[in-house]
């Protein structure tokens, strides 16, 4: 085994070439999936409190279906399973545009979006019932009342589930290695395979991992420490 | 209708293979690897994370500070690269090939670990700080009071987190199918081979079978999480109710 040599990894122009480009398509395939994440969590929170038992039933089953289902599997279901039932010209059009990224921010976004969902809705649920009537009784419109009552406090209480997820969807954005996404993992094996340095390899995914895994948390933190309001517990 | 036609053929055809894998012929998959693997992940990992919430807890700051940063790593780097470090490490560790099955084991035993240590320590701090100052009011030592006073009533309240932690489990033994650990995910692949022409169906049957599992899984889990709940409010109403007799019967014994 050759000795420990971390810029036989780092200074090689053709394996930094592929880990950057794998860090980017990381980023790419993680803010894609957060913002669908978040705004059909926001959807199916306001679907729930549709006064209506169907579709209060319909967003239950997603939401089951996202929590009992293995996001590994969600994802090949996405790129090998319902990318086979679109119309041949659109399976031509999206292998030719990276059809695996888009269906991996599809997959991870619609899974990561049930969890996102949950969390807000314990948010509001945690918020008194007494705000609300209060909120109306000083004359707030129902969006206003939401807008400027309750949904800061129901996004403060939902803060740390939230940040958790974040970082969770942030690490689960290696599975997309597995329908063949050139992100981060996906490069590092690559390099792997060709440089023979698995360990300088793999300690360098490690270590953007981490910084990054870390730096959200520290973030998220941050938020929740800064949103919190003076004399609330 | 065509479609579910041909589900129920695939399953017809290849049940046996979802079920054990290619068992006889072979080594164990399927259903029965999955349930396998993510069980004796959980109990190995079980008594791994106590010492390690105790670590985290202790008073000895060598034993915190190692432990806390194992905890930061496992959360913070996706569990599909710290199977490729296994995957690399190990068999350079113990000088010889390690199978795909155990590299996954001993992935899961470590990760898990790292994550029910986690809620170990929540149970313990959960805890009213009066049942140690009484423990070590009543003469035990650090250790004694953890063993004999707060770890049997800190893990009881913690069967639900521990059990949900078993459910993840069963979700993540899916990444074995990266360095083919023949589970349940690895057979659809097998099955989606050899088919080739109905990968929807061979998936939707895969994602429905995890769905079974996990969904079943979550059901025991509430109702575990109803009774112990039930057991502690009316321990709790038991104790309320007794409170006025208490004087006395504390004066009886």
């Amino acid at each position: 085994m050759k000795g420990f040599d971390l810029m036989a990894v780092l200074l090689n122009p053709e394996f930094s070439r592929m880990l950057v480009h794998g860090v980017k398509m990381t980023f790419i395939i993680f803010i894609g999936s957060w913002l669908l994440a978040m705004s059909l969590g926001m959807v199916l929170v306001a679907v729930r409190m549709l006064p209506s038992r169907i579709a209060d039933g319909l967003v239950a089953i997603y939401v089951s279906y996202h929590r009992n289902v293995p996001t590994l599997v969600q994802l090949m279901l996405w790129y090998f399973g319902i990318s086979s039932l679109l119309p041949d010209s659109m399976q031509m059009w999206l292998s030719d545009h990276n059809g695996e990224s888009v269906f991996a921010i599809i997959a991870l976004g619609l899974c990561q979006a049930a969890y996102f969902s949950e969390d807000q809705r314990s948010g509001l649920r945690g918020v008194p019932a007494g705000q609300w009537e209060a909120a109306r009784a000083l004359g707030h419109s129902y969006l206003g009342a939401m807008a400027y009552i309750l949904l800061p406090q129901a996004i403060r209480n939902a803060m740390p589930a939230l940040v958790n997820h974040t970082v969770s969807l942030f690490k689960n954005s290696s599975l997309a290695m597995a329908i063949g996404v050139a992100e981060l993992t996906h490069a590092v094996k690559e390099v792997e395979n060709q440089s023979f340095r698995p360990f300088e390899t793999y300690l360098i995914a490690t270590l953007v991992y981490l910084v990054c895994s870390l730096l959200l948390m520290w973030l998220g933190h941050t938020l929740e420490q800064r949103s919190r309001m003076a004399g609330a517990a | 209708m065509a479609m579910l036609q041909s589900m129920f053929e695939i399953v017809r055809d290849n049940w046996l293979l979802l079920l054990v894998g290619q068992y006889p012929n072979g080594p164990l998959g399927g259903i029965s690897a999955t349930i396998i693997l993510s069980v004796l992940g959980i109990a190995l990992a079980f008594p791994l994370s106590v010492l390690m919430a105790l670590a985290a807890l202790s008073p000895w700051r060598a034993l915190r500070w190692p432990v806390t940063a194992i905890v930061y790593v496992t959360r913070g780097v996706p569990l599909l690269l710290i199977i490729l470090w296994v995957y690399f490490v190990l068999p350079v560790l113990i000088g010889q090939s390690v199978p795909a099955f155990t590299t996954m084991l001993v992935t899961l035993v470590g990760y898990e670990a790292a994550f029910l240590s986690e809620i170990v320590r929540a149970g313990i701090q959960a805890l009213p700080k009066g049942q140690t100052d009484a423990a070590r009011a009543l003469g035990h030592s650090h250790l004694g009071a953890m063993r004999y006073v707060i770890l049997p009533q800190a893990l009881f309240n913690m069967i639900p987190s521990i059990l949900s932690q078993f459910v993840s489990t069963v979700k993540e033994t899916t990444l074995g199918y990266i360095i083919n650990v023949p589970e349940l995910t690895f057979a659809a692949g097998q099955i989606n081979n050899r088919l080739l022409t109905k990968p929807f169906e061979v998936y939707f049957i895969l994602a429905i079978s995890y769905y079974v599992v996990c969904w079943s899984l979550t059901l025991v889990i509430s109702v575990v999480e109803r009774r112990i709940a039930a057991r502690r409010t009316s321990s709790l109403t038991a104790a309320a109710s007794a409170l006025p007799a208490t004087p006395a019967s504390a004066s009886g014994t």
